[in-house]
């Protein structure tokens, strides 16, 4: 039976551009809303997977404001069983999320985790996405594992538990790589090859009802040394159109002298 | 304790030289060192390829240090790292940093996370750098580095003895140095290597077939996107990738709705491109995709909408629809060869 914590991260969703707040040390999400970072849907699923198939269950973890509990909820309602929420005040006021640094997230999470086991009931496994979304410091699974004396691999692309093994497959240079871990470890997962379950109408109902505990995450120790933001300067657009689907003919001729021209093509 | 003047760089080999984000990141070192008068030096961990010391010396490299163990023979981050901690506890280096691969980012993690140090991932540029010695004996950088899948830089102090970071890929174009350096080959003693850092090693490896050619070293991508329409309207895409002698990358859209495959997509969550040419055809050019192409040389879009970023942010652009612009650029291409 494997207990599996599972940690998620509210993020701007981006799509088109990116605005900044007024003081440029945060992104102004508020026209382009908030979601899950892109990996963590498929780290939710592996949770998911493995405490089903070895009779455990998944918890999910959250470091983040109020609404913070939205990204909770889908997990939940995929079928995590309960979660954990590190509160912290919203975007802009002291002590948010924007302050964490990636040693106080590590911190933070690793705090649950010892005493979910001084408490008789340890997480196995811990399971995070790659990277965020937003922050992109690649470190939080490394640092966690330090914390915890667990050893770690990043970029999974599949997991699966069998007794005291986990054994990870990811991607290297040359070709895909398998690892085996012994339990308890962290694993760090990419999406690709973990195909996550839609929510069902029964599973966003029993999500609303799950119990979520709310506790206040501790003060970051390090925060991020970030200055500021800044937007790379907008280039004017200089693109040449070199034609339409009207002459699709035409056009066509216009790209493959390009490609010549590059030296793609063979004159 | 005093640094050195050295900038140490984390470098991983090919079986056919150094790997070309390994080159960028010495060039890099190149520009950080030459703030403070310090040396370059590279970290090879396992067998130099032939060649390798020469391409090291050629870009400015005065000493590889070369870790050589067996247990070292299988991939392991935790062991790399230690590697990595044993070359700062000998040198004292002012910076170490590594190209941000996804080797290069977690070995570093870990790096930081055993010296307590902090690490800055994707730095695009050092800004300001003091490496000499300062009276906490720290180097003081002030870098930009690529948040939003690089949409946005965070501009950020990173002081630390030493200052640790990893280079975002293609943040400079790998050039030789004005005058090759002596790239003396050192051996180096793995003395903190111990049985738990080895405990997350690589068991077994499955090399990638041959026909699956690799996204990120490609010369010549042809793109799919939304545009497309569906999973089995990708064939004059594919023929078009294949008269180029190119691969076929694809957006994350269609990676989500199952029409092609992962390890297709290009984009922050996939691969990152650099080709010569990148033909984007009905690719919208959402942040996170652009996240996987601007390195692209010359980038021409085919879309229906002249507004859409992929077509604002390209050299050219075709508007107009792809299952009428693509045929026809496969025709032209037969109908040029024929003659």
């Amino acid at each position: 039976m494997s207990n599996v914590l599972v940690c998620i991260k509210r993020v701007p969703a981006s799509s088109g551009q990116v605005l900044l707040t007024d003081d440029v040390m945060s992104v102004d999400a508020r026209h382009v809303g908030h979601t899950l970072s892109p990996h963590e849907e498929c780290a939710i699923e592996a949770a998911v997977q493995i405490a089903g198939d070895t009779g455990g269950a998944a918890t999910v973890l959250t470091l983040g404001p109020d609404s913070a509990v939205d990204q909770l909820r889908e997990a939940l309602a995929v079928g995590a069983s309960s979660a954990v929420h590190l509160h912290t005040p919203e975007t802009g006021e002291p002590g948010s999320a924007d302050e964490y640094g990636p040693a106080d997230v590590a911190e933070a999470i690793a705090s649950v985790v010892r005493r979910r086991a001084e408490g008789g009931e340890p997480f196995d496994l811990v399971v995070l996405g790659n990277d965020a979304a937003d922050t992109g410091d690649f470190q939080v699974g490394v640092r966690l594992a330090h914390l915890l004396g667990r050893p770690v691999v990043t970029g999974a692309r599949s997991l699966s538990v069998a007794g005291d093994v986990v054994t990870v497959i990811g991607d290297g240079p040359g070709g895909t790589e398998e690892f085996e871990l012994p339990l308890p470890c962290v694993v760090t997962v990419k999406e690709g090859d973990i195909s996550p379950r839609y929510p069902s109408i029964p599973g966003r109902l029993k999500a609303k009802k799950a119990p979520v505990e709310a506790i206040d995450a501790p003060p970051a120790a390090q925060g991020t040394a970030r200055r500021r933001l800044v937007l790379p300067p907008e280039q004017p657009s200089t693109v040449q159109v070199l034609g339409t689907d009207k002459d699709a003919t035409s056009a066509a001729a216009a790209v493959v002298d390009v490609l010549r021209t590059i030296g793609v093509v063979a004159r | 304790m005093s640094m050195s003047g050295v900038v140490l760089v984390l470098v991983e080999t090919e079986p056919d030289g150094m790997s070309t984000l390994s080159l960028e990141a010495v060039t890099f070192a190149r520009g950080v060192a030459e703030t403070g008068g310090a040396e370059v030096h590279g970290l090879v961990i396992g067998d130099l390829p032939a060649g390798g010391a020469a391409e090291l010396a050629s870009h400015g490299v005065a000493v590889a240090h070369q870790a050589l163990d067996a247990r070292l023979a299988d991939y392991c981050a935790a062991a790399w790292a230690s590697c990595v901690v044993d070359a700062v506890l000998q040198l004292r280096p002012a910076v170490a940093l590594a190209p941000a691969s996804p080797r290069g980012n977690e070995v570093m993690a870990h790096v930081a996370a055993r010296l307590d140090l902090r690490m800055a991932a994707n730095v695009t540029e050092v800004l300001s750098a003091r490496l000499g010695r300062t009276d906490t004996g720290d180097a003081q950088l002030l870098v930009h580095r690529q948040v939003m899948g690089g949409a946005v830089l965070e501009e950020s102090d990173l002081v630390g003895s030493p200052a640790l970071f990893t280079m975002a890929g293609h943040a400079v174009e790998h050039t030789p140095a004005a005058s090759p350096a002596a790239c003396t080959v050192q051996p180096l003693t793995p003395a903190s290597l111990s049985d738990a850092d080895l405990v997350a090693r690589v068991r077994r490896s499955v090399p990638v077939a041959s026909s699956g050619k690799d996204l990120s070293r490609a010369r010549v991508v042809v793109g799919g996107g939304r545009g497309v329409g569906g999973p089995d309207q990708f064939d004059e895409l594919v023929a078009l990738a294949e008269r180029l002698g190119g691969t076929l990358g694809v957006s994350r859209v269609v990676t989500s709705l199952g029409w092609r495959p992962h390890h297709e997509q290009v984009g922050q969550t996939g691969s990152r491109i650099t080709p010569d040419v990148y033909l984007a055809c009905g690719i919208s050019g959402a942040i996170q995709h652009w996240a996987g192409c601007s390195s692209s040389k010359t980038i021409i879009a085919v879309n229906t909408d002249p507004e859409a970023p992929m077509v604002t942010k390209a050299h050219y652009a075709v508007i107009g629809d792809l299952h009428q612009v693509v045929p026809a650029i496969n025709a032209e291409l037969e109908s040029r060869h024929q003659h």
